[in-house]
């Protein structure tokens, strides 16, 4: 849409006109600076390199200030990224410094996976602002920005060429952020090894197609400097915060027992240009470049992901609304589908569910009735034993009253005593077995005879009542 | 017999000579002899550099024997390296020095730790040295001992980078897979990136590490209790002062006034030989001129029987199934792998039919007594 408008307004003629006394507009820039040193600065570097190849010692150097952070060890598991932010002042200037550290890099054995930290970081960051930037209510101006606006690529100074995983890892990051080479701890290289190496580095990149960040050279007044500094990189830098006395001054420096390296001579080694170029000069075209190249590159290729596109099938230009809508249309009618799916499956889980619950409730019922007739029976059983357990109860207390009633009218001691064994013997067996046995029932009578002998003869008295029972042999 | 010898004691000192020449046994002369026949046979040693590259490892060992060993060297790119194996190079020169002549054999390890994934990068070093001593196993219990070629490797130096805080995964790695092969002699190389300060710090933190890890590094002989006071305090110092920090360089440059080996920077020059600027001349001493020998010997005495050894129990607890009257020990270990088992359920087997036997028996005597 806007450039269907423009196309319309360039048709007519433009005309330059002679301003016939001071209007003021050339304040404009002032008015711009004013508003944004009020608002405060905010930069993001990122250091990629070797545990202990010195990227603490650099932004500690660069920014001139002690940044607390411990020594990383060598035993990390995988590679993580560790953000600090600090706001910094000079003069009324504002800054809100973000450093982020790779914890563990390099330090694997198996590198193939330490690349995707970093490419996940610097994704995240933008998917951040794309969701700020695609809020309905937003606050881009007061929003914290932390897209990494600088990477800062720390090579070990082998003096030979690059290693694999620089190679490796620089190609997946050139397309995502602005990647400035250095080479860390430069004392370690002689001047003409130093030119050696750099060239070879070079060649290196290039031949691989790796872009690596070039100073802008179109903006007049920095164009010669920065040119000339495209032909230092990568730029050889040492660190320290140390101060040693040479000559009559303090200096940053490290000291050996051979000589002491300045960190801020340009003959000792590039600390100064990176700072030049870093800080004093290219900073805000850092921060342009992210967010209009690397930025919009990754929003274009996330939001045609999504199916968003410019144009659509007839060329008309395609508004976002429009699209947006139709999207969440679609979007809403799947959850809709879902919905009904799941709650389908719902439905049918539960009736499932109430079938077996059934089935089981059934089985149960013929359980307990099957249990209990068994119960029953039992119940009858018991009842018919204890019944004639009674019985025989009685029958022996009346034989017993008879008894005592007839030994009281004739003293037959002899015989009572004889067959009261025999009856208790009996009485004995039916209680403890299930076999049968002969229950003597003696029902106890006058006898006509004299001596147990003669009783047993005739045995008519002895078995009067006799019934088979369950007993057992004894 | 005591009374002549008090009686020799009271004569006068000139007649001594003589006397002492009567008593004179000789053996004395021994370590002359054994010197002349060294000299004559000349001495063989092999050293492994191991690293990664760009530690310096090709400088050292030209600084080290004042020649140039590695001439075209072709080195690879960055992208070639991404996949890299590690190969294993030798190269054997002749030196001689006051007529003492050394064959000495360097074993490079170009490829190692440069590829992205070095998973068992150290596999291609262990099994060159295990091959070296299977070789040199095999020609000793040949036949024909003449002519053996000793291609065992006696000694490895293995090079730190200096821009870490101490060692590495794959440095612990690496001399955990080698130290019971090997002598393991650790290096921090490029040393002139660290200031004293540092130096001291990264070799006591290395040695922690080593010590924390159980690796077990070639360790100096003691001295004699009857050496000389100055020689003690020598060796102490060099004790103290392992891992070495080592520079190397093949440039000479004039400081001072001489024309020295050296490193020439803008801020001023470092000086392979000064004892101050680094650990090069205690290096060289100890490999060199005092402990060479010492090496060979623990490789001999240590390294390769232990090899040995287990390679003799391998090889036994294969063979124990056949009885082959052929030598003691065979030239190919047999690859019977069932052998030992089936000798087992053999044995076991016959165990069951014992016990089988026995309580048929019991139970037959049962039987007899209930009948």
């Amino acid at each position: 849409m806007a450039a269907a408008a423009a196309a319309s307004h360039s048709n007519e003629e433009k005309r330059n006109l002679n301003l016939g006394g001071h209007v003021g507009f050339d304040s404009l820039p002032d008015q711009l600076v004013s508003k944004s040193v009020t608002q405060g600065f905010c930069f993001n570097i990122l250091c990629v390199g070797e545990t202990g190849i010195g990227k603490s010692t650099l932004m500690n150097t660069l920014f001139n200030t002690m940044f607390e952070n411990e020594e990383a060890s060598h035993y990390q598991n995988s590679v993580y990224l560790r953000p600090r932010t600090y706001d910094l002042q000079e003069s009324n200037v504002h800054l809100k410094l973000t450093i982020v550290d790779t914890v563990g890099f390099g330090d694997q054995i198996n590198k193939e996976d330490s690349y995707k930290p970093i490419v996940d970081y610097i994704d995240t960051q933008f998917e951040n602002y794309l969701q700020e930037e695609l809020k309905i209510k937003r606050s881009l101006f007061n929003y914290h920005d932390t897209r990494i606006h600088i990477c800062l690529y720390f090579i070990a100074p082998t003096g030979h060429s690059l290693k694999s995983l620089d190679l490796v890892t620089m190609k997946k990051l050139d397309s995502k952020v602005n990647i400035i080479p250095i080479i860390a701890k430069a004392d370690t290289i002689s001047k003409s090894e130093l030119h050696k190496f750099k060239i070879k580095i070079m060649s290196e990149l290039v031949s691989n197609g790796v872009q690596i960040y070039q100073f802008p050279t179109d903006d007049e007044a920095v164009t010669e400097i920065n040119a000339s500094m495209n032909a230092h990189l990568p730029f050889a830098v040492v660190g320290s915060v140390d101060e040693v006395k040479v000559g009559n001054k303090t200096v940053r420096a490290r000291q050996y027992p051979w000589g002491v390296v300045q960190v801020e001579n340009e003959s000792h080694c590039d600390f100064v240009k990176l700072r030049e170029m870093l800080i004093r000069v290219n900073m805000e075209d850092l921060r342009e470049q992210t967010h209009a190249r690397h930025y919009e590159l990754y929003r274009r290729c996330k939001l045609e992901e999504m199916g968003f596109k410019d144009t659509d099938p007839d060329c008309q230009p395609f508004s976002l609304q429009e699209t947006y809508e139709a999207k969440r249309k679609e979007f809403l009618g799947d959850l809709q589908h879902k919905e009904e799916g799941m709650r389908q499956m719902f439905v049918s889980k539960v009736k499932e569910t109430e079938a077996e619950l059934k089935e089981k409730e059934r089985e149960l019922h013929d359980k307990f009735e099957q249990l209990k007739r068994l119960h029953q029976e039992e119940k009858r059983k018991v009842e018919e034993k204890r019944r004639d357990l009674e019985e025989e109860m009685n029958a022996h207390n009346r034989k017993k009253v008879a008894a005592e009633t007839l030994a009281l009218a004739q003293p037959l001691k002899k015989d009572k005593d004889r067959r009261k064994p025999l009856n208790t013997e009996n009485q004995s067996g039916v209680s403890a077995s299930n076999s049968k046995v002969m229950m003597a029932k003696a029902s106890v009578e006058p006898l006509n005879c004299h001596s147990w002998w003669h009783a047993i003869q005739c045995c008519t008295c002895l078995v009067h009542n006799a019934t088979w029972k369950p007993g057992g042999l004894f | 017999m005591t009374s002549s010898l008090r009686y020799k004691s009271r004569i006068p000192i000139k007649t001594d000579e003589s006397i002492e020449e009567k008593q004179y046994v000789g053996f004395a002369t021994l370590p002359n002899q054994v010197h002349r026949k060294s000299v004559k046979k000349g001495f063989d040693f092999t050293l492994m550099v191991a690293g990664e590259s760009g530690m310096g490892k090709s400088t050292l060992v030209n600084s080290l024997f004042l020649t140039d060993l590695y001439k075209d060297r072709k080195l690879l790119n960055a992208e070639e390296r991404i996949n890299q194996t590690v190969e294993i190079i030798k190269h054997t020169v002749d030196i001689e020095e006051k007529g003492v002549k050394l064959k000495l054999t360097i074993v490079d390890t170009p490829g190692f730790g440069d590829a992205v994934n070095n998973n068992q990068c150290w596999k291609p070093i262990t099994d060159y040295i295990d091959q070296q001593f299977e070789q040199y196993f095999r020609d000793e219990s040949g036949l024909n001992r003449k002519n053996i070629q000793d291609n065992r490797v006696h000694c490895c130096l293995y090079f730190i980078p200096p821009f870490g805080h101490g060692l590495r995964p794959v440095d612990v790695e690496f001399m955990r897979a080698l130290h019971e092969k090997v002598n393991v002699v650790p290096l921090i190389a490029k040393a002139d990136c660290l200031t004293p300060n540092e130096i001291k710090k990264l070799k006591d933190r290395i040695r922690e590490e080593i010590e924390k890890f159980g690796i077990k590094v070639y360790q100096f002989p003691e001295c004699d209790s009857d050496e000389d006071e100055e020689f003690k305090q020598m060796d102490k110092e060099l004790k103290e002062c392992t891992p070495f920090a080592v520079i190397g360089s093949n440039t000479v440059v004039e400081a001072r006034g001489q024309r020295v080996r050296g490193r020439l920077y803008p801020w001023g020059i470092v000086e392979v030989e000064n004892q101050s600027h680094c650990d090069f001349v205690k290096l060289r001493n100890m490999l060199i001129r005092s402990h060479m020998h010492d090496l060979k010997d623990v490789t001999c005495d240590v390294h390769y029987e232990n090899y040995r050894a287990q390679c003799i129990q391998e090889m036994t607890s294969k063979l124990a199934q056949d009885n082959r009257m052929e030598s003691p020990i065979p030239i190919l270990p047999l690859s019977t792998p069932d052998a030992e088992t089936e000798k087992l359920i053999k044995m076991k087997d016959e165990e069951l039919k014992r016990m089988q036997e026995m309580l048929n028996k019991m139970q037959q005597q049962m039987h007899e007594k209930d009948q």
